[in-house]
């Protein structure tokens, strides 16, 4: 970390200026992150102004505006013309990441205006990662708060190699040289452990610009640079050229019989016609014949260029691959460990399926392993069994199938995924890799030699998972032991696993949290797995009150192999009934996350059977089931 | 496409180049139906110009999607003819034939009206119809306030309903391609190049624009401080209101009656690139449907203008 001087600067200028006098104008992407009302709007709409970048039509609008939601009494206010959305130039704050465009003589920037307020910070994320620098605001009356430093830390955790700390505000403590040393030495002493490569502090006031483009004459103790200046020659070029070569296949180009390229942006590092690659997942190796683009053939193509690769050889590659030089491979596993940034109200549950891009690949993840969650305000661990919103984890991740990647410190875009949720498709986390895990790479199936065919052969009947899902007190056991009592009668081989009789012992150090109640649903879908790979007809009856997990259950068998049946029972019956007792000591508040009443139950959407019980005596049920099963040729 | 001479492009519209094939490609290869809507301004027509390096040397993937109201100027519907034949591009184009019986049109029913039937009504139906998954829009963050909030894709619910209070988060070059039943993204491909970029890239790759953008001695009326131009006689002189040759172009083209040209002298693309440095006045001033009230545009996005 280097904290840069004014002399610095300097030099850093003249370098700027020979690269404009070449007509290589570079660009900055920035995003600008503090706490509510620090100033970030006002400081973005000032710097638009300040360099002539406001139309006057934008300005009249921005004056009517300005008289009719302002903050600021008479004077312009500036965060109004950032503040895009209807609602938050009512409430006077930003809610979402907006995208503003200016330039100077000396670079281009793209600035992402982010959110302060801690249930946005995920926006925040967003903001930071397609980011070279931050711009933290501090408010120069508050110091350094829990948010300045969640954000610092999100900066420095998303790759952000540059800080400038701005504190604003600086006119209301009357240009106080001590005020601004104090929160100086606050802020540093924090980032010490974030490994910035840079960090400026400056003293500003962005409502009158001080400092922002124009040197203040209020802070004549301040030698720095200008937030603008500093903003203009910082360096932040990107290492991403410099590393190896990374090619993820977006698209297959193939216009005909004779023609077959393979197109993406190129992630990091170099490529030339004559290099030996290698498609990561597969290992086939090739030659690269050329790199076509609209514009002609390339004699090499470098990091962020968009092209299209043709191979000397006919390999098979198809999207989601990774073409990498055969000397420096990625690694390929189908287990890593990444940080983990949760941006969904509904908590990260390690055990649950959620789906996984990475590169240009879909592919379904779990977390293993929780190893700790990151207290952002002290950097400190914290033991925990869930990933909030807004909250961090380092975690293991397993995937259905092995991917390519490289640790995100090394290369951004092999590095970096997004967890989707598989009901909802929305974008619930992003994660960062630190690196693979040997296991998954030393860890082979033993091919076994007597197969479930033979197994189905020698019982005389196909092996399936019955899987009861419902509410407690449906009659899920009631039914699942009437119907094995009539398999068995039919010399049917078969085996029941109940709920309560599994927690007494493989399943007993876990509770009744959603996070436990995952991992029970995970381990007996596995065991009745290895029960029906042994030929049996396995009755499994537990509440499995989420979707998710029985989707990830029903997806560790082959096609028709699970059958899930639905024990329909309104609650109203089951608290009725109430056969443990149960219902009575929940509703007296004994139990706590008592499915039905305050912990959810998702009825399934498509179960192959469902049984009535209100209609239906349990014997009457289990022949249902049985006729269900015949008519699927099982019995 | 052996066309002009063109220039050597800077890094910056290199680098621009590349993210927006980037996001083409992703859309191609995700999505079932993808189309591009394509509107004739200079903006489509990089967008178009791009799509067609994007996929090279296969043809457009998809089909152009033209939503015509009927009030294009004519020298915009001889453009579009000859740039989807140009670029090999099969089109689509669509009016909302309900607003053409209920007799919509911006000069009785008013700028509002008129677009939200023959604009944002029948883009829903020219989206539904064939079940398209993904429509390419040539906006750009840069444009208006809202805009500058919008995803590069951007998830609508069924019913093309963009709620900007609840878009998902886009991350590095991550996009989220995945929707359920009845779901689409529209998908913004030119979201973080600036009117400039898009004039300097025109002049570079010498991509071919409607003539209506260069100034020329054009027929006009001044209407409330605007300059109207009279593409056709559809468009009555109101009492006072004299027809007037002035040399104007066009910043932004729409509906001819609620495009407003600005006078000019600049008759060719480096003159059009000169006078945007110094210009003091934004593109969308000539829209009329944008000063209708403050945050209009957010309210057209909602409920599915692009």
């Amino acid at each position: 970390m280097s904290v840069l001087t004014a002399p610095h600067v300097a030099t850093l200028n003249a370098e700027a200026d020979l690269d404009i006098a070449a007509g290589n104008k570079s660009l900055l992407r920035f995003l600008t992150c503090g706490s509510v009302d620090d100033g970030k709007s006002t400081l973005i709409g000032r710097m638009l102004y300040d360099s002539k970048l406001i139309y006057d039509d934008q300005l009249a609008s921005l004056e009517r505006d300005s008289r009719r939601f302002g903050t600021t009494d008479d004077n312009m206010d500036f965060a109004l013309l950032v503040d895009g959305l209807e609602a938050e130039r009512e409430q006077g704050i930003t809610i979402d990441v907006a995208y503003r465009f200016f330039s100077t003589p000396k670079r281009s920037f793209i600035v992402a205006d982010t959110p302060g307020h801690e249930q946005y910070t995920r926006n925040m994320a967003t903001g930071a990662s397609n980011s070279d620098l931050a711009v933290i605001l501090i408010d120069a009356r508050k110091g350094v708060l829990p948010q300045t430093r969640r954000h610092s830390y999100i900066a420095s955790l998303l790759g952000i190699r540059h800080v400038a700390v701005a504190i604003n505000k600086i006119d209301l403590v009357d240009y106080d040289e001590a005020k601004y040393e104090a929160i100086k030495a606050d802020y540093l002493a924090f980032a010490k452990a974030l490994g910035f490569e840079s960090i400026v502090v400056l003293p500003l006031s962005a409502r009158y610009g001080e400092n922002l483009t124009v040197r203040s004459p209020n802070t004549p103790w301040y030698l720095g640079p200008t937030l603008l200046e500093h903003l203009e020659t910082v360096d932040v070029e990107s290492r991403a050229a410099e590393g190896p070569f990374r090619l993820p296949v977006q698209w297959v180009n193939r216009p005909n019989l004779d023609f077959r390229g393979y197109s993406g942006t190129v992630a990091s590092g170099r490529i030339h016609p004559g290099d030996r690659v290698v498609v990561a997942q597969s290992g086939k190796e090739s030659t690269v014949a050329r790199i076509v683009t609209a514009d002609g053939d390339l004699s090499v193509a470098v990091a962020g260029e968009a092209i299209t690769l043709v191979l000397a050889d006919e390999i098979d590659i198809a999207r989601g691959d990774v073409i990498a030089p055969a000397s420096a491979r990625p690694e390929v596993a189908d287990q890593f460990e990444a940080h983990v940034l949760w941006m969904d109200e509904e908590a990260l549950l390690p055990g649950r399926a959620y789906l996984m891009k990475i590169g240009a690949r879909y592919v379904t993840a779990r977390v293993t392993d929780l190893k700790h969650k990151i207290d952002v305000n002290s950097l400190e661990h914290l033991a925990g069994k869930t990933i909030g919103l807004n909250e961090i984890g380092l975690c293991n991740l397993s995937v259905a199938t092995p991917v390519a990647f490289d640790a995100y410190g090394d290369v951004r875009d092999t590095g970096a995924f997004i967890l989707i949720d598989r009901y909802t498709n929305a974008t619930v986390g992003a994660g960062m890799i630190t690196h693979g895990l040997r296991r998954a790479t030393n860890i082979h199936r033993q091919d076994l030699t007597v197969g479930r065919e033979e197994r189905a052969k020698l019982n005389g009947h196909a092996p399936v998972a019955l899987w009861f899902t419902g509410l407690s007190g449906s009659g899920k056991s009631t039914i699942a032991n009437a119907l094995e009592r009539k398999l068995i009668d039919r010399g049917i081989h078969s085996f029941l696993l109940d709920g309560d009789n599994v927690r007494h012992g493989l399943n007993k150090d876990l509770g009744f949290t959603d996070a436990d109640r995952v991992e029970n649903v995970r381990r007996v879908g596995e065991v009745a797995h290895l029960f029906v790979e042994s030929g049996l007809i396995t009755l499994c009856s537990f509440i499995s009150p989420f979707r998710a997990e029985r989707r990830m259950v029903r997806e560790l068998f082959a096609q028709g192999e699970f059958i899930e049946v639905f024990v329909d029972t309104p609650i109203e019956d089951c608290i009725q009934r109430d056969p443990k007792g149960l219902y009575a000591r929940a509703l007296k508040g004994e139990i706590k996350n008592f499915t039905g009443l305050d912990s959810p139950y998702e009825p399934p959407e498509a179960a192959e059977i469902t049984v009535s019980t209100v209609e239906l005596s349990p014997d009457e049920a289990a022949e249902q089931v049985i006729a269900e099963l015949v008519k699927r040729g099982v019995l | 496409m052996s066309e002009p001479a063109r220039l050597p492009l800077t890094p910056h519209l290199k680098r621009l180049e590349a993210e927006s094939i980037e996001i083409m490609r992703e859309v191609a290869a995700a999505f079932d139906n993808p189309v591009m809507l394509y509107s004739i301004g200079k903006d489509s027509g990089v967008m178009l110009h791009l799509a067609a390096k994007a996929f090279y040397p296969s043809p457009l993937p998809f089909p152009l999607m033209h939503v015509d109201t009927l009030w294009k100027f004519k020298d915009m519907i001889t453009h579009r003819d000859t740039i989807a034949e140009k670029y090999g591009a099969r089109l689509i184009v669509h009016t909302n034939q309900d607003g053409v019986k209920r007799g919509i049109n911006p000069v009785a029913s008013g700028s509002s009206l008129h677009t939200q039937v023959m604009k944002t009504e029948a883009l829903k139906q020219a989206l539904d119809l064939p079940g398209f998954d993904a429509a390419f829009g040539g906006a750009r963050r840069d444009e208006e306030k809202s805009r500058a909030k919008e995803r590069v894709f951007s998830f609508r619910s069924a019913g093309h309903v963009w709620d900007p209070r609840n878009q998902r988060p886009e991350l590095w070059r991550l996009y989220n391609t995945r929707i359920g039943q009845g779901e689409t993204i529209r998908v913004f491909p030119l979201s973080n190049w600036t009117e400039l970029d898009i004039w300097e890239y025109t002049r570079a790759e010498a991509i071919p624009i409607v003539p209506l953008y260069l100034a020329a001695p054009r027929p006009v009326v001044e209407r409330d401080g605007m300059l109207i131009m009279r593409d056709d006689d559809r468009l009555p002189l109101l009492p006072g209101e004299v027809e007037q040759t002035r040399t104007v172009r066009f910043r932004s083209l729409g509906c001819y009656p609620l495009s407003a040209a600005v006078e000019s002298e600049a008759a060719t693309l480096d003159d059009i690139i000169d006078e945007m440095k110094v210009s003091r006045s934004s593109e969308r001033q000539g829209r009329l449907i944008d000063s209708d009230e403050s945050a209009s545009m957010e309210k057209k996005k909602k409920e599915g203008y692009f």
